[in-house]
């Protein structure tokens, strides 16, 4: 049920983000204590790759921003 | 096919998906390379002309494409799944449950899939469900109350305890403990004979009968086996293997049982997932929930439209209703607010916090009466003057 999620190096992040002309704060999120994000030992500020195996197109890719929790 | 051809399938731009249909449509055809060409390209463009265009209002047309074949479901069900006899909530009311993103789900259930050397056996999927269902101490053996010297006496059943895998010595020992801290009761002192296999519980205060016969009804009703959410386990058998379904979910705590295999159990309670296995399998989760709801009624809709809502309700790292306490509460615009539900009382917020709203998204330009930003409302034509 969990895909495949790794972590990006910078420059790929940055191609990724001039590519769509976005600022990292546009990308959908996920939090630093997600048990997918930990198990691959992310940081806030990594940028996410996520392989989805997807119902349209087979293989899709996804990226997610990893953020701190907000406190409630 | 020949390997240049196929290479060039890799290269050309379309999903996974299309390339892998072409290439099991083209094996062992016999076509020309010009054949090859036409095809390849009739088959890029159909996927170009396929693509949404931009600026196309989607969340509109997945509104309209989930809403209306939701009109044709059955307000109220009260289904018996199958011959399983577990109750599980489906059509409308199910549906309206997983996009309110609800904590937990009005009837609680796992499908648990097991390894395959338990799956294809059925004693040994028996002992995986024994080691899940929640089995109360007078299951394993006889409880009496003794008034005279006021106490409660319980023998184990030994045979009982040989059949369902767990020792005599590990029910006396889980049984004080979970009472303790379980169902929070401590008033009650206890004595274990290993050998003779029966424990005896008396209450601290010998004064009065009431505290008796509370402790009685704790020691009956505490679990000593099993997962304690895990109400019911029924092994089906399923396409050749044995499949466990349950009343109850504890995702977290199944996955450490023994022959579980933890790549295909799923459980109906998507928070659960989300909290254990991360926001991408919740997505996934809500795409499996939503599209089987909807299948179970006979009404197909679209994944993409589906996929949508999912992305949407993922979007900010933890799951979020559709609706006035998740993505439609807190969008940026107070119009946009407003025009959805409880609108004096945004406005008045709005008024007090001296919010601005910056006429961005579509409601807000709808209301003032301005182009929106959709479709050839987004495209702004800038003509250079001759010269």
């Amino acid at each position: 049920m969990v895909p495949d999620h790794q972590i990006m190096t910078e420059e790929e992040a940055a191609g990724l983000l001039s590519q769509y002309s976005i600022s990292n704060e546009q990308l959908p999120k996920m939090y630093h204590d997600d048990p997918a994000v930990k198990t691959i030992g992310a940081k806030p500020g990594d940028v996410i790759r996520i392989i989805r195996n997807s119902h349209t197109a087979g293989r899709a890719e996804s990226y997610r921003l990893v953020v701190r929790r907000p406190k409630k | 096919m020949l390997p240049e051809q196929d290479q060039r399938i890799s290269e050309t731009d379309v999903p996974v998906k299309t390339r892998e249909q072409l290439r099991k449509y083209l094996a062992g055809k016999e076509i020309t390379a010009e054949q090859f060409d036409q095809i390849l390209n009739r088959v890029i463009n159909e996927y170009q002309n396929t693509r949404i265009e931009a600026c196309e209002a989607v969340g509109v047309i997945a509104a309209q494409s989930i809403g209306e074949p939701g009109t044709q479901m059955t307000m109220r069900t009260f289904h018996y799944a199958g011959v399983a006899e577990i109750n599980v909530t489906l059509g409308l009311p199910r549906l309206i449950e997983i996009m309110d993103a609800r904590k937990e789900p009005s009837t609680p259930t796992m499908t648990i899939f097991l390894e395959p050397e338990y799956g294809n056996d059925r004693d040994k999927a028996r002992e995986v469900s024994w080691q899940i269902e929640a089995a109360p101490l007078h299951e394993f053996g006889d409880i009496t109350t003794d008034m005279e010297n006021m106490q409660v006496v319980i023998h184990l059943n030994v045979a009982v305890c040989d059949k369902r895998k767990i020792q005599p010595s590990a029910i006396l020992e889980i049984a004080p403990r979970k009472i303790r801290e379980r169902r929070h009761y401590r008033d009650f002192e206890f004595e274990v004979d290993e050998k003779a296999a029966y424990i005896v519980f008396m209450p601290k205060d010998r004064e009065s009968y009431q505290n008796l016969f509370q402790l009685a009804e704790h020691v009956r009703n505490v679990i000593v086996q099993g997962i304690d959410d895990i109400e019911r386990v029924v092994v089906r058998k399923e396409s050749g293997e044995y499949i466990l379904y349950t009343e109850g979910s504890n995702i977290k705590d199944t996955f450490e049982v023994e022959g579980v295999d933890t790549t295909r159990t799923r459980t109906n309670n998507i928070s659960e997932i989300s909290q254990v296995l991360g926001i991408e399998a919740a997505r996934n989760a809500i795409i499996h929930e939503a599209l089987s709801t909807l299948g179970e009624q006979g009404i197909l809709v679209d994944v993409r439209h589906i996929m949508l809502v999912a992305d949407m309700m993922c979007m900010e790292g933890e799951v979020k209703q559709i609706g006035r306490h998740g993505i439609a509460g807190e969008k940026e615009s107070v119009l946009s607010r407003a025009a959805f539900e409880v609108t004096v009382n945004h406005l008045l917020d709005a008024a007090v916090a001296n919010e601005v709203d910056e006429l961005s998204g579509v409601t807000e330009n709808v209301i003032v009466g301005q182009p929106i930003q959709l479709g050839t409302g987004d495209v702004k034509l800038i003509a250079k003057p001759m010269n």
